[in-house]
């Protein structure tokens, strides 16, 4: 019984299993990057960035129809080049980077809508915005998990300076002369794991599984690499979850993961160990000496 | 601790969209000397350290002897406080120069981190978190990273502004120590009584210098009040 509802799905059919390992990569690269995203306050910075794909990912499309590689390359380029522009407005202007993002993603974005909507069918689109998790291809395997061990490895080399710029940002300029170059590479972690996740999940979720799992850790570890361990489990565990309510009650496969990241996100702000509602209004008693 | 070359500033202005913070300042400070900055508020005492600190571009004159061994406290850390690091991590910031990116933190290291923790007074809170220090606490951690970046040359922007008595005067002996080992320090001070005290020397300037060298010659009745008139005329012109 159990078996059935739960491991069978996965033995019996090739598109649910490739639909887990794409998860998993997923959640390896996403998990660590969604914990700085939210550490860095960056949240709905990367919200843009994922709309800001879609025009590169449109353009792609446009090119050489649903291929996988160009729709990526054309996204990394979009987003890279939404994220520099952004950045550099930011600095040399008095807008602020937060701003000065929204405003550029906002033009990719309609420029994205209106590439697809008018050269593709509203097929197409959906396609694009949501995502087939159920249709990854080898390929897109292959791409997906390049880049999880790419982020994984390029985190690894920055880890200490970027750690250094959350939490202290006036030390690292003091002491090695500048952040800059730790915030663009992260900044071109953040794009190319959207550009992974949009293959599966589309560019308007790409982020849930980036960003919910992250969000939820907060509420249960206290330090970085506890926070990114339990996201990427997380994430993992909503993406397995999620594939199921989809198999077993036929319900679109990208939104059944997200919401089910959700539900761990809501869950963990009610009943998490740190400062979550239950600490707040039924904490503990304080120590006395 | 390398050798501490000496530190001299000269014809060094400074300014913020043309306005400048720091005007035509000459001078010295010999290696291994104690040096209060003190001056009304927008005197340029911060400018000039984040100068030496070589934090803002130069619009004008040079700094010579201020390279790579400086170690630097300003006066409103950005420290997140919601970040989740434990003290001993945080005080190990310090050992950046020795580790950069990739060497590990020995055990050695990690002796040095705890020791300079039980120098200010820390002792026992390695693993608590940073979010958990008072103001004081979190002042004596930096001061103990302070230490473990070993520098020749340290600069300290208002490091007694948000600490209590008590907290003010261990640090303050933490400076003393500072400068018994031969360290160059600067640091930039409001308080008179605490200068008169413990610093040796004294930069006293409103935009440019009005008097530098032992502090019993600088706090002067005419000097301060020069400083203060200085201070304001530019106040009217910009």
């Amino acid at each position: 019984m159990i078996y059935d509802a739960l491991i069978a799905p996965f033995v019996d059919y090739g598109f649910m299993r490739r639909a887990l390992i794409a998860c998993f990569a997923l959640a390896l690269g996403g998990g660590p990057i969604g914990t700085f995203l939210v550490l860095r306050r960056m949240s709905l910075m990367g919200d843009a960035m994922s709309h800001a794909i879609l025009p590169g990912a449109a353009i792609g499309f446009l090119i050489a129809g649903l291929s996988l590689w160009t729709m990526s390359i054309g996204g990394l380029i979009a987003g890279l080049a939404v994220a520099f522009l952004a950045g550099i407005i930011s600095r040399v202007t008095a807008l602020r980077e937060d701003a000065s993002l929204a405003g550029f993603y906002l033009i990719s974005l309609a420029l994205g809508v209106l590439i697809v909507s008018t050269q593709g069918s509203n097929i197409d689109l959906l396609h694009v915005l949501f995502g087939t998790i159920l249709s990854v291809t080898d390929d897109a395997l292959i791409l997906v998990a390049s880049i999880a061990t790419l982020s994984i490895v390029t985190l690894a080399l920055i880890y200490r300076p970027l750690v250094i710029e959350c939490f202290d940002p006036a030390f690292l300029r003091a002491t090695t002369g500048g952040g800059t170059v730790w915030h663009f590479i992260f900044l071109v972690l953040v794009v190319v794991n959207l550009v992974a996740g949009f293959q599966a999940l589309g560019t308007l979720m790409a982020l849930g599984l980036m960003m919910l799992p992250a969000a939820a850790a907060r509420f249960w570890a206290g330090a970085v690499w506890s926070l990114a361990a339990l996201s990427t489990t997380l994430a993992f565990l909503s993406g397995f979850a999620g594939l199921l309510l989809s198999y077993n009650f036929n319900l679109p496969s990208g939104p059944s993961i997200i919401l089910t990241a959700g539900l761990v996100y809501v869950a963990s702000i009610l009943l998490g160990t740190r400062d979550s509602v239950r600490t707040r209004y039924f904490p503990r008693a304080h120590f006395h000496d | 601790m390398k050798p501490v070359p000496p530190l001299s500033v000269a014809d060094l202005t400074v300014a913020y969209d043309r306005v400048p913070a720091v005007h035509h300042l000459t001078g010295s400070f010999a290696p291994g000397s104690l040096t209060a900055i003190i001056g009304p508020n927008g005197a340029g005492k911060s400018t000039l350290l984040k100068a030496i600190a070589g934090l803002v571009p130069l619009s004008e004159g040079r700094i010579d002897g201020a390279n790579g061994n400086i170690a630097y406290l300003p006066q409103l850390a950005e420290i997140d406080r919601s970040f989740p690091i434990t003290v001993i991590d945080a005080v190990s910031l310090g050992l950046w120069r020795e580790v950069g990116l990739f060497r590990a933190i020995t055990g050695e290291h990690v002796k040095r981190a705890r020791a300079a923790l039980t120098a200010v007074g820390l002792g026992g809170f390695e693993g608590r978190q940073v979010g958990a220090l008072s103001a004081g606490q979190l002042q004596r951690a930096l001061f103990a990273r302070l230490m473990l970046q070993d520098a020749g040359l340290i600069l300290l922007d208002e490091p007694f502004a948000a600490v209590d008595e008590r907290t003010s005067a261990d640090l303050m002996q933490l400076v003393e120590g500072w400068h018994r080992e031969g360290r160059t320090v600067i640091a930039v001070l409001h308080d008179l009584e605490r200068v008169r005290e413990s610093f040796p020397e004294t930069l006293l300037m409103a935009r440019e210098p009005v008097a530098w060298g032992a502090t019993a010659n600088v706090l002067t009745p005419e000097n301060l009040r020069r400083a203060r008139y200085v201070s304001d005329a530019w106040g009217d012109a910009a």
